[in-house]
């Protein structure tokens, strides 16, 4: 009796093989879908372990079996970055308008915003870290795959200006699947835009802390993600800039198991940091510490 | 010529019948002078018709034909003594971009610029004018040497995108693309950028912080190239044509949403039907732009570079939420 129960839990872990890319915006990595209900359980896409939902969130959304961290929206992270009720959100008012007319993408963003509780895709704002004032932004996946068009390039360019007006430490958390197809042109200037903002804050002599999450790609990848005085990502974040298809596709082979993870990318030399989301808090209290005028004597 | 595309066939045809006909008369001793003029008139018209309708898809085709100058092509009728400089110092040198010193008149300048091959072998060698990190690394380091020497800084745009491989992901695509633009932003000198062919995505915008961003008339700028973002709205790729008309990716599309500031004429037909003209045109129009910000102090020219891009982008307020 006792034997078949433990072979019923193990075809509980069974993991689903489909990896099914129905909302692929460029070509960000997709998870497996979950199958436990949204509730009482979750089941680690990486490794299968069931977890309670409520050991998870106490976990900061890692898996304490892999090691896997899980995405997270941008409120979870904000919530869980910046010290209790330090922050406050700037240009929630902004809206994704369809400048090109393009087919399907008004009636698509209104479904993104239901879907995910979101107003677009990036949460920005200003609040502290262990005391110490900083201005934010915190991409969202669950908003159209944390895709960047105008209302994400204004946003972050926005938050960027006001770090340098105010003198402030800027932390940028990437997710992205890339830029907005939708929004085209528009699209890819926000990468141009956000650059050159990013560029006048650093004249200044302005710090920013870029932290990678999982999975950031393109647009992003390529613009301010990248362009961090120290950039740092969460265990096994996937970035790049093309996506592992299309390159298997260019060279007909076989990528690496690991191929764009942050270890990968670590050994390659693009990030300063891999830190675990435990200890991301204090480490960017502590960097953001080492840059503070009050620390000169 | 050779490489007419689907949308010229009726001109081919026309063509085909006077030829035809002067032939017939000539060897019969018939003089059709009369229905040859007629028929040369028609093809006048219908050159118009065709030629002053071209649709964004095939625009798309004409910026893609396989004769269409390069940046090596159009050099010549645009700078003088060219020289060629190579490599980024740090690991190779990307054939994929172009870069050196010319003279613009009088004037020398830095000039870089995507570079596709013209049959398989140089294409191969070329990465099809898909760079590589080394390429936007060999433009940064032309770009700071520009600075130095107070030397205008010239760009052409000309591809499918960066090289989609693993050895460019390993040595850094995303940070050689996101340096070369936040470079561009902060140069003390004059930029200006010309889109000659394809403008594909990061790989295009990696060379495009110009204090002036100009396009031929038959080029196109987009974020995603028509048959990807064909694949991904509707899964198939052959939807390309109907992903360009969707897209906005024409010259006049983006002098509309404020992107470029100028439209380079083309002769009749596209780039590739005159070298020697489609580069003139671009030299008269690039002797105008220049004189305007050559001037510039360097201060102005980089406020004015954040301006253009600063203000691009179109969203919303939602009213409900009482915010700044």
């Amino acid at each position: 009796m006792f034997k078949d129960l433990f072979q019923k839990k193990r075809k509980y872990a069974t993991l689903p093989s489909d990896r099914s890319a129905a909302n692929g915006e460029a070509e960000a990595p997709q998870r497996p879908k979950r199958e436990i209900p949204e509730g009482l359980m979750h089941k680690c896409s990486k490794c299968g372990a069931i977890q309670y939902s409520k050991e998870l969130e106490k976990n900061l959304k890692v898996c304490p079996s892999c090691g896997h961290h899980m995405r997270l929206g941008a409120p979870e992270r904000i919530a869980m970055t910046l010290d209790e009720g330090s922050f406050v959100e700037h240009d929630a008012d902004l809206i994704s308008v369809d400048p090109l007319g393009f087919p399907g993408y008004a009636g698509k963003l209104e479904e993104q915003k239901l879907k995910s509780g979101l107003r677009d895709a990036v949460v920005t704002g200003e609040g502290a870290i262990l005391g110490l004032p900083v201005a934010v932004a915190v991409m969202s996946f669950d908003f159209f795959s944390g895709s960047m068009g105008s209302v994400v390039g204004e946003k972050i360019t926005r938050i960027i200006e006001h770090a340098g007006k105010y003198d402030l430490p800027l932390i940028i958390f990437s997710t992205s699947g890339g830029a907005r197809m939708q929004e085209s042109i528009l699209s890819l200037m926000q990468m141009a835009k956000t650059s050159a903002a990013l560029g006048h804050f650093a004249d200044k002599g302005g710090l920013y802390l870029s932290v990678i999450t999982d999975p950031t790609m393109g647009g992003v990848s390529a613009s301010f993600a990248m362009l961090g005085d120290i950039i740092i990502a969460e265990p096994g974040a996937m970035f790049g800039f093309a996506g592992r298809i299309v390159i298997e596709q260019t060279i007909r082979q076989k990528l690496p198991e690991d191929f764009q993870t942050a270890e990968f990318n670590m050994q390659h030399g693009q990030l300063d940091l891999v830190v675990h989301r435990k200890e991301m808090k204090a480490m960017l209290g502590k960097l953001v510490g080492m840059h503070s005028k009050k620390g000169e004597l | 010529m050779a490489g007419e595309l689907a949308f010229e066939q009726p001109l081919v045809e026309l063509r085909k019948k006077i030829d035809e006909l002067k032939q017939f008369g000539q060897e019969k001793g018939i003089d059709f002078g009369e229905e040859i003029a007629r028929l040369e008139e028609r093809h006048a018209q219908l050159q118009e018709e065709i030629y002053n309708n071209v649709s964004p898809a095939q625009k798309m085709h004409l910026a893609r034909h396989h004769q269409r100058p390069t940046t090596l092509d159009l050099l010549p009728y645009i700078f003088t003594d060219f020289v060629e400089l190579h490599g980024d110092r740090m690991f190779g040198d990307d054939m994929a971009i172009v870069g050196g010193l010319a003279r613009f008149g009088e004037r020398p300048v830095t000039v870089i610029g995507h570079q596709r091959g013209k049959d398989t072998k140089e294409n191969i060698a070329r990465f099809f004018g898909s760079p590589h990190p080394e390429g936007y690394r060999k433009a940064q380091r032309l770009m700071r040497q520009a600075e130095k020497f107070g030397r205008p800084i010239i760009t052409f745009i000309d591809t499918k995108g960066a090289y989609p491989g693993n050895t460019a992901e390993e040595r850094g695509q995303s940070e050689a693309i996101a340096r070369s633009m936040l470079d561009m932003a902060m140069l003390k000198v004059p930029v200006i950028c010309i889109v000659i062919g394809e403008g594909g995505s990061g790989g295009a915008i990696a060379l495009g912080l110009g204090n002036r961003v100009l396009m031929l008339e038959n080029a196109i700028y987009s974020v995603i190239s028509p048959n990807g973002a064909a694949s991904i709205l509707w899964k198939d790729a052959s939807k390309a044509d109907q992903a360009a008309e969707a897209m906005k990716i024409t010259a006049a599309d983006l002098l509309e949403f404020e992107v470029i500031e100028e439209i380079i004429p083309e002769p009749k037909g596209g780039a590739h039907r005159d070298y020697e003209a489609t580069g003139l045109a671009i030299r008269d129009v690039l002797e105008r732009q220049l004189g305007e910000i050559g001037g510039l102090s360097a201060e102005t020219l980089i406020s004015e570079r954040y301006e253009k891009f600063r203000k691009i982008g179109r969203f919303a307020s939602d009213a409900i939420l009482p915010n700044s």
